[in-house]
């Protein structure tokens, strides 16, 4: 298998569409014929970083690359940008808005899910500028 | 058991039917998403009072046997519209989660 790239658009504040890309990228992760566990992880950390763009910043771009070893996931948005990563990453800390938290939203459980279900992840962050999020899923257990 | 069961056995309204013969292995509880996202398995029926479109987004990529509605809550028009689309199961019921929980943990 070569490496198959997939690109996908998300809308600024469309709740509609949202979770759409990552549901899309696990049917195809699905079609493809990977383990379910390696297709449910990243179903989880690309939906996680999916949402996130939509609440906290003005949409973005997806590209994941898939090879029979890995898949990378690259989630770019032009927000406002993370003032603290390691805050942003504990569990429960949140900034959602009252709106976002009356459809569920806003546990402070997205970033720890993405860390927990991701073999790497990388936060590339600058304010004002935007967030991109890189993260990484191993479709083999690593040999020793 | 599967899910049409399991509505006969709870009495439920079915709201949405996707593949009503899907086996129902477990049960989760909640009304977060990130928790549901993360917790419930494959399999489960989804006991939320969370009727909206994100709800139908978490139970796809989560593929959840089916969401039930607890305590009559509400399903928006366009959760309706994209539960169908994605042929999720979606039943509701008058009693509250806890005493769903029994019913269901008594079936499977
Ligand atoms: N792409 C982003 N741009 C700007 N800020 C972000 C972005 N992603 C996350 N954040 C910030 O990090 C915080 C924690 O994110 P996390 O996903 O863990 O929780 P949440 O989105 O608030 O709630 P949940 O994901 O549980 O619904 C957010 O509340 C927000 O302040
Ligand atoms: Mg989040």
């Amino acid at each position: 298998m070569e490496v198959i790239q997939l690109h996908y658009d998300v809308n600024a504040n469309d709740f509609t569409c949202a979770g759409e890309a990552s549901g899309k990228l696990k049917r195809e992760l699905k079609r493809l014929g990977f383990e379910p566990d390696v297709v449910r992880r990243t179903a989880i950390a690309v939906y996680e970083a999916e949402i996130n763009m939509v609440i906290h910043a003005d949409g973005g771009a997806i590209d994941a690359s898939i090879s029979p070893e890995c898949i990378t996931v690259v989630l770019k948005d032009r927000g406002p940008g993370i003032p603290d990563v390691s805050l942003a990453m504990r569990e429960g800390y949140s900034t959602a808005p009252e709106n976002v938290r009356n459809l569920g939203f806003g546990a402070g459980m997205g970033l720890p899910n993405i860390k927990k279900y991701s073999d790497k992840v990388d936060i590339d962050t600058v304010i004002g500028e935007g967030t991109t999020i890189t993260l990484r899923i191993n479709t083999a257990p690593a040999e020793n | 058991m599967d899910v049409r069961q399991l509505a006969e056995k709870l009495n439920a309204e079915v709201l949405c039917e996707g593949d009503m013969s899907r086996e129902v292995t477990g049960c989760y509880i909640g009304d977060l998403l990130s928790w549901v996202m993360s917790r419930a398995q494959e399999g489960d029926a989804w006991l939320t009072v969370m009727g909206n479109i994100n709800s139908i987004g978490v139970a796809v990529l989560a593929d959840v046997a089916c969401i039930v509605l607890t305590e009559g809550a509400a399903l928006d028009a366009d959760a309706l519209n994209r539960a169908v689309q994605n042929g999720v199961n979606i039943l509701r019921v008058e009693d509250n989660s806890y005493i769903t929980a029994i019913a269901v943990a008594g079936s499977i």
